[in-house]
């Protein structure tokens, strides 16, 4: 009964084999499979390809890996499109996982990158044993310069903001209210923290105090049960239940990249204001020649294309920039060789990095490879640094110094006048 | 300055990390010696733990006519009896390593004495450039070589960063002769550590570049290709002023021009 009869009809079968039939085409637009009588997939060799412009038939073996829409060639820059990803949501998690990343100049860094997936690779672990949908929830302290579709894709599906006045500077103990407040709010199963110098370290030891918690730190390989911690300076491995709050370690777990997440913002019941013990009296200046070249934020790099060096000191000076240098400069005798950046020099890690006159050899590129933002000044377009470059600019090196000098001697004196 | 101060250093046993022998911790020097320019001789140094253990007498040859060892063994809590100690003897500063070099070193300790006197702990401090009417000034120590002041209200914790004055040389007379103190406590084992196991560090595993690719071809451009990063901005034919604007815009975008 239920056994469907196939019928073969002679007349459909003699127009599909007859390419010239004028009914062909509405016949010929073949189901996605064809099932012989006893179920078997049959595929249509005769069916493959289509016809090319001149009646002659093309078959497409790049099977979609061509280049996107197929029509315009040369056109390479098309066919590198970001690809979907998948979007999760959460509506109703069941428990929290609460992250607080640390957010370095408003992004977020590699090592906050690293926590989220290890808290998605908890939920997942968490969610193995049918304990119900967990949710990754970020506590954002200060301006925050990603957007929220970056934030989902870092694996975020709620978001708590702290960015009102009284969290800017450094305010441990507000910080500590706010932390208070969510773990109130949420009850978070688990608490992660980077265990950096960046604030993440001090922050997870402040709430692991107040809520008598025994945290994990420095933990490298965690997951549901267990816990490996590094300690007695870097020489021991520790291995633990896991606890609730966890201090991990850099390159803990892998970012998540596989996924788009809600990044949906979400208000915690406001933290009260407290009256701070420790009070922030702002940065201090600090010479920046006598900030170490391997960790220095902003370096002014001159090489072989500098003429006027007084000019590029003052330019440094003003600017507030360690001084760096290529080889070459180095080698004519215009620096110290303590200032060569590169692979025989230094291996720098400035956030932004203003090279004059440096082309780029293959050792200097190597040694500003984990600069953020590079900056080239430069008479050739055409240099290996201009193609590295977030910004170049291609004129006289001297001419552009002498504006940027005004600029900055400017930008001084408006400053001191607004603060009178 | 005043001369009533009274300024405690906890010190550890520090950890070579080459050799692995005993020696005086990098941090805990630094905050002994940041407290002998504070206070002199003054200064209490205080260890909880075993009280022949070689490695204090290194503080001891800093210039310390004595040192306090609240007697423990290897399996105790520290932050009970020296919470117990600071609460009964009180101090104004209390200075001590970020984290220590054996055990645990989970760098909670500054924070656990705090939590428990209710004193404000001020971790990563440079040096302590003031003190004045029951107030002192600190520089924190900040990534990348920046610095920060702060005001704080004494008593409270500081932790030293190694961004600090590097301790003094540790003279060999002064060491054999400073008398090391042991103190009796009650005995506060750590039940929970107790459970763990230890293992020699293992090497962790380098990080991998992994290519997520669904087709051969995906895999062999991914081979293959030099990664070409898009080329940022190009600014050509301007003139140098307007040039130079556009790079001290990015200057002050990136909040590194102050």
């Amino acid at each position: 009964m239920s056994e469907q009869i196939l019928r073969r009809d002679p007349r459909v079968e003699w127009i599909l084999r007859n390419r010239l039939h004028p009914l062909h085409a509405e016949y010929a637009l073949a189901p996605a499979e064809v099932r012989g009588p006893s179920g078997l997939l049959r595929k249509n060799p005769h069916a493959v390809g289509f016809m090319g412009p001149n009646g002659i038939k093309r078959i497409d073996r790049l099977a979609g890996n061509g280049p996107a829409g197929g029509a315009v060639r040369g056109s390479g820059k098309g066919a590198a499109q970001a690809p979907q990803l998948p979007k999760v949501t959460i509506d109703t998690p069941d428990y929290h996982l609460v992250v607080v990343p640390d957010l370095v100049g408003g992004r977020l860094s590699g090592h906050d990158r690293d926590l989220l997936g290890q808290a998605r690779k908890l939920v997942r672990e968490h969610g193995g044993a049918s304990g119900g949908e967990g949710a990754v929830v970020a506590v954002l302290f200060g301006e925050c310069r990603e957007s929220q579709h970056s934030l989902g894709a870092a694996g975020i599906d709620r978001v708590v903001r702290f960015d009102d006045k009284a969290f800017e500077g450094y305010c441990p103990e507000q910080e500590l209210t706010a932390l208070l407040a969510v773990e109130r709010g949420f009850a978070p199963r688990h608490w992660l923290f980077p265990d950096s110098v960046q604030g993440g370290g001090e922050r997870g030891r402040r709430l692991a105090a107040r809520i008598a918690e025994r945290p994990a730190t420095q933990a490298w390989l965690v997951d549901k049960d267990s816990t490996v911690c590094r300690g007695a300076g870097e020489s021991l491995d520790i291995t633990r239940s896991t606890p609730r709050l966890l201090l991990l370690a850099a390159e803990c777990a892998e970012p998540v990249d596989d996924a788009l997440y809600e990044a949906r913002d979400e208000t915690v019941k406001s933290a009260a204001q407290v009256r701070p013990q420790l009070q922030d009296r702002g940065p201090v200046a600090v010479d920046p020649s006598a900030v170490p070249l391997a960790e220095a934020e902003f370096i002014l790099s001159a090489g072989n294309g500098i003429h006027n060096w007084d000019q590029f000191h003052r330019t440094a000076e003003l600017l507030g920039a360690t001084e760096g240098a290529s080889r070459v400069a180095v080698d004519d005798g215009h620096m110290p060789r303590f200032r060569q950046v590169g692979a025989t020099g230094t291996w720098v890690t400035a956030r932004v990095y203003l090279a004059v006159g440096i082309s780029g050899a293959i050792q200097h590129m190597q040694g500003i490879g984990q600069c953020d933002k590079v900056v080239a000044i430069n008479t050739d377009a055409g240099c290996d640094m201009v193609k590295r470059a977030d910004l170049s600019v291609i004129g006289d090196s001297e001419a552009i110094l002498s504006e940027l000098v005004k600029l900055a001697e400017n930008y001084r004196v408006g400053g001191a006048e607004d603060a009178a | 300055m005043q001369p009533d101060l009274k300024i405690v250093t906890l010190v550890s046993i520090g950890r070579h990390p080459g050799s692995g022998r005993e020696r005086r911790a990098e941090q805990d020097g630094r905050a002994l010696e940041l407290g002998l320019r504070l206070a002199g001789d003054r200064i209490t140094a205080l260890h909880a733990g075993d009280p022949a253990a070689g490695a204090l007498r290194t503080y001891a040859g800093m210039g310390l006519p004595s040192l306090r060892v609240l007697q423990q063994s290897e399996a105790d809590d520290a932050v009970p009896v020296l919470s117990g100690y600071l609460k009964h003897n009180g101090a104004d500063i209390v200075l001590t390593g970020v984290r220590a070099e054996s055990g645990e070193s989970s760098g909670m300790l500054p924070y656990l004495l705090g939590e428990a006197l209710g004193w404000p702990v001020v971790p990563r401090i440079a040096d302590i450039t003031q003190i004045d009417g029951g107030y002192a000034e600190l520089l924190q120590a900040l990534p990348r070589g920046q610095r920060r002041a702060l005001r704080v209200k004494l008593p409270f914790i500081a932790s030293v960063d190694l961004a600090a004055a590097a301790p003094r040389q540790s003279a060999f007379g002064p060491a054999a002769r400073a008398l090391i103190e042991p103190l009796a406590v009650a005995s506060t084992p750590d039940t929970e550590r107790a459970e763990w196991t230890r293992a020699p560090a293992r090497k962790r595993p380098k990080r991998l570049k992994v290519v997520k690719a669904t087709s051969a071809a995906e895999r062999f451009k991914a081979a293959t290709a030099k990664a070409q990063k898009e080329g940022g901005q190009v600014l050509k034919g301007q003139p140098a002023a307007e040039q130079a604007q556009a790079i001290f815009d990015l200057l002050l975008e990136e909040g590194v021009v102050r």
